[in-house]
């Protein structure tokens, strides 16, 4: 059962993943990318990390996607107006991103993928995550949060030097 | 296990009737409603009190005819509205409607899925409502439709991060994120008392993240025509109209929940009844008090004028968020000298 | 000047910190709201009861007969000239020998028409004619499909001969009128 689950989920992945590549109009991709965040959601599930799951719906599709989606509604891109790129643009993102597809070969390789992957850990529960995080990873933990917490406050203060 | 799975379906099944049935009839109430504020009736010729008016209705979109914009992006046009309704629909899966009904030794809760995050899945699901109205908006390739869009997308963004304190606030001080245990706690005080503040803010959230008047700007047919379902008819306009009232029903029984103690009822242990009779007597008080919380919401909608923009985006930034802010601040630090 | 007491200076000035909260503001209109809720409602249920209609009321028109049954309009033409909204027309004829017993002077209106689509029943038709043959009634104008059908002429304008359906416009009338009608030498008036 979980088998079948798991090999949907990814094929769904990859066929969203690709999909954002492939798809004529923008906002055709970011939907593409919506759907493949929830392939992804559904493995944290799968694996029991029912917090990051819901806390990755929650920050990538429903925040950050609206944003992207925001934004190219507004850009109104068109087939007929898309800008030809340049041959020097498009070397470079071949470059770019093969050095990507090297680095994650050269990651995945030294990956022990023999073993079976860790379906009943309890690391996903909120508790777990939280002792971890605020234990472990103190620092870097609050450094972040007042990160955000100025990024926030200026946005604030953006709105109201009005 | 077979017991199992059947009574799930069941319970799926009578939560989702359930859930259409009250939206259904929230139409006829706040049209009654809004009549009686007006000094009118409201509709009172299907049946008697108007209670077949609904059905009228519904019969009414059905049969409309299906119109769709030459220009339209034909799957992204259909998909909307799907969206939105079953965005709306989910959120039900984890609220608790009452404790536990014993039958021949098992016990059911009356609860689709409990998780242990039961919160953080209601705030993904709320969060997921703008993709509906932007698809929709953006799809049907006019105007008024993509500035509604736009307009419910940034005004849900802004309300979401005030909701998301508010709602901290209380995950701060019930040290849970499931929803049982939170009405659990609620025996003795409900949340209210402690939070009223962040309830406040919640209401005020929730009511903006319906798109109620006086947060409707999106569909507000004074400048937009009809907002993001200007394009739209017959059923599809149908969904949209009924996510609303569905999204209605449920932020009310989030609310119930989070801040009045959900299906708990105040004494209700000294009436010495047997347990799954006071566990259906506790599942109807938390429908009073969604009624309730439906009928504030209609009050306020014909009470209240619109927001101008940048009112609305101006409470939302600069007096809820800060609030909120304030509000988890003080929560937290009295829950450390505790 | 003020006309009333009741003008109220607007000003600028700066909200009370109160004030700037709004809630207090927020829950006396819902108050407000709330008490409408269980006041008394303005609509007349309309099928089953009706509005009382005033016993003055202008509505459709109707051209009387005297008591002998005739017709009393002259086709004098001053109802026409007194409309406002030119909806009235007539043609005239002279009685023939034999048709005493139909009409009351010389001369009558062949044809009479009111547009009632034109007509914005101001009743002033009623007060320039002469001989009390043309009155507003309590009845409305029924609905129609066509605006020809709102040409109303004197099949539906005049009133039927028989006493018992006759039009009763006395209260139309002031006390005066119906006093001065009761004078032996003033023929015309009955």
């Amino acid at each position: 059962m979980e088998k079948y689950i798991f090999f949907t989920l990814s094929g769904l992945a990859i066929f969203s993943a690709i999909m954002v590549l492939v798809s004529k109009r923008p906002v055709h991709s970011v939907l593409y990318l919506i759907l493949c965040f929830f392939t992804i959601a559904g493995h944290y599930i799968m694996l029991n990390a029912q917090f990051l799951a819901v806390v990755h719906i929650i920050v990538y599709a429903g925040a950050i996607m609206v944003l992207f989606l925001f934004t190219l509604m507004l850009l109104n891109l068109n087939l007929a107006n898309e800008l030809r790129k340049s041959i020097l643009a498009r070397v470079t993102a071949v470059i770019a991103g093969g050095l990507l597809l090297v680095t994650l070969v050269a990651v995945l390789k030294g990956l022990d993928a023999s073993g079976p992957i860790m379906a009943n850990t309890q690391i996903g529960m909120t508790t777990n995550i939280g002792k971890v995080l605020f234990n472990e990873y103190m620092f870097p933990f609050e450094a972040a949060s007042v990160l955000f917490l100025a990024a926030m406050v200026g946005a604030v203060m953006m709105v109201k030097k009005e | 296990m077979i017991v199992y799975l059947i009574y799930k379906v069941a319970l799926i099944t009578t939560i989702l009737l359930l859930s259409l049935l009250i939206a259904m009839y929230a139409t006829l109430v706040e049209r009654k409603f809004a009549g009686f504020i007006q000094d009118r009736y409201g509709p009172d010729r299907a049946g008697p009190w108007g209670i077949l008016q609904p059905v009228c209705d519904g019969v009414k979109l059905f049969f409309k005819e299906e119109y769709m914009p030459n220009t339209a992006d034909k799957f992204l046009y259909i998909l909307g509205p799907c969206l939105t309704m079953m965005v709306s629909l989910l959120t039900s899966a984890v609220i608790p409607w009452g404790g536990t009904i014993s039958i021949a030794g098992n016990n059911f809760p009356l609860q689709v899925a409990s998780s242990s995050v039961d919160i953080l899945y209601i705030f993904a699901v709320v969060s997921m409502g703008v993709y509906g109205i932007m698809i929709g908006g953006w799809a049907s390739n006019n105007k008024f439709a993509l500035l509604g869009a736009v307009r419910a997308s940034s005004q849900m963004i802004s309300y979401e991060l005030a909701m998301g304190l508010a709602i901290a606030s209380v995950i701060l001080m019930t040290g849970t994120l499931s929803l049982q245990q939170t009405v659990d706690q609620q025996t003795s005080m409900w949340n209210v008392v402690y939070q009223p503040l962040a309830f406040l803010i919640f209401f005020i959230c929730a009511l903006a993240e319906t798109n109620r008047a006086p947060f409707d700007l999106p569909e507000c047919e004074g400048e937009l025509v009809g907002g993001y379902h200007t394009e739209y008819s017959a059923m599809k306009l149908g969904f949209y109209l009924f996510s609303e009232y569905i999204n209605m029903f449920i932020s009310s029984a989030i609310m119930a929940t989070l801040f009045f103690g959900g299906y708990h009822m105040p004494f209700i242990d000294k009436l010495g009844l047997s347990p799954n009779l006071l566990t259906l007597l506790g599942t109807a008080f938390l429908f009073v008090k969604i009624f309730l919380f439906l009928l504030l919401f209609i009050w306020v909608r014909w009470t209240l004028p619109r927001f101008r923009y940048d009112q609305l985006m101006k409470l939302g930034w600069k007096v809820l968020f800060p609030l909120a802010l304030i509000n988890l601040i003080i929560t937290g630090i009295v829950m450390l000298l505790k | 000047m003020n006309l009333t007491n009741r003008s109220k200076v607007v000003t600028n000035k700066q909200m009370t910190f109160v004030e700037s909260l709004y809630l207090p503001a927020i829950f006396a209109g819902m108050w407000i709201t709330i008490k409408h809720v269980f006041g008394k409602k303005a609509t007349i249920k309309y099928p089953e009861k009706k509005r009382e209609f005033s016993e003055i009321y202008r509505g459709q028109h109707v051209l009387k007969r005297d008591d002998e049954g005739r017709e009393r309009c002259t086709a004098c033409g001053l109802c026409a000239l007194a409309c406002p909204a030119e909806a009235i027309t007539m043609i005239a004829a002279e009685r023939q020998p034999g048709e005493e017993n139909l009409y009351r002077e010389e001369k009558y209106a062949k044809v009479y028409e009111i547009n009632m689509l034109r007509c914005i029943y101001c009743g002033l038709c009623e007060s320039a004619c002469p001989k009390e043959a043309i009155f507003l009634t309590k009845k409305t104008v029924d609905s129609e499909y066509y605006r020809q059908a709102f040409i109303y002429g004197k099949d539906k304008l005049v009133e039927p001969v028989e006493k018992d359906k006759r039009i009763d416009v006395t209260k139309r009338q002031t006390p005066e009128v119906l006093q001065f009608k009761k004078l032996p030498n003033e023929r015309h008036n009955i």
